[in-house]
């Protein structure tokens, strides 16, 4: 049950952040944060359809975390998401095409270890 | 906004870091080992107990926060540097939840630091095209 919670919550994480990362690239730059900007930018975003299906996996990841902290402590919960990493990293080059350089590879296989080691 | 791109990066990701783990931290003030989840409907009548209340605010906060970061930042940026957050986590269950930070904990910590330094002081935030946005 644990294991299938957290399979739940990595897939449904990792649809979520590459659906938001394309959505958000699709809305373009935000910069102005006055209230009137803040609020016409949300009601764009509320149609963009990669923002409405991101909202959707992350909702699933939501609900599977919240069961997951039911049953298990914060210090395994929050670490095992990491695993999102290295396959949301995969994909940001493959899928969202940008330019993973070696820094960026090293710097996120660090996080991973780094992750996994904090997790033990 | 006429902050420089570096700064208004920086203010963000910590915005994005500090909801996103305090607003873990609250979620598991609110559910504790006893609680049950079985029904729709007790999902829905834990999501008004008030740490957990208190813990789904900063988590709208994050992913509100992250869009904006995401808006200018690649994911293969933001993923790493906010990854502080877990280093966060750490801390606040050693500092709040009495658990304890082994030395295998602290190398753990010490590794995605040197990551995230990696990722935010050696690239860009972004490395492909991005337009203004309409507002």
């Amino acid at each position: 049950m644990k294991w299938l919670l957290v399979a739940l919550m990595v897939g449904s994480t990792t649809v979520g952040e590459i659906l938001q990362a394309a959505g958000m690239r699709h809305h373009g730059q935000i910069h102005d944060f006055r209230p009137g900007a803040i609020g016409r930018a949300l009601s764009l975003l509320a149609r963009n359809r990669f923002v409405i299906g991101s909202v959707i996996a992350m909702a699933i990841s939501f609900f599977a975390f919240m069961k997951l902290l039911s049953m298990t402590d914060l210090s395994f919960a929050v670490p095992v998401s990491a695993v999102t990493y290295a396959m949301e990293t995969v994909l940001a080059k493959y899928i969202l095409k940008e330019r993973v350089n070696a820094l960026r590879w090293a710097g996120a296989t660090l996080v991973v270890c780094g992750v996994m080691l904090v997790s033990l | 906004m006429s902050a420089s791109p570096r700064l208004r990066t920086w203010l963000c990701t910590l915005v994005v870091v500090l909801s996103n783990a305090f607003g873990d931290f609250f979620m598991k003030r609110g559910l504790l080992d006893s609680t049950r989840l079985s029904t729709p409907l007790e999902y829905v009548t834990m999501l008004f107990q008030p740490w957990v209340t208190l813990g789904v605010i900063l988590l709208v906060i994050w992913q509100l926060s992250r869009m904006t970061l995401l808006s200018w930042a690649d994911l293969s940026y933001v993923l790493p540097v906010t990854s502080v957050g877990y280093v966060l986590v750490a801390l606040i269950g050693w500092a709040f939840l009495n658990e304890s930070i082994s030395v295998t904990r602290w190398t753990g910590i010490v590794l995605i630091m040197a990551g995230v330094a990696l990722v935010s002081g050696g690239s860009a935030p972004s490395t492909v095209y991005r337009h203004e946005a309409k507002s």
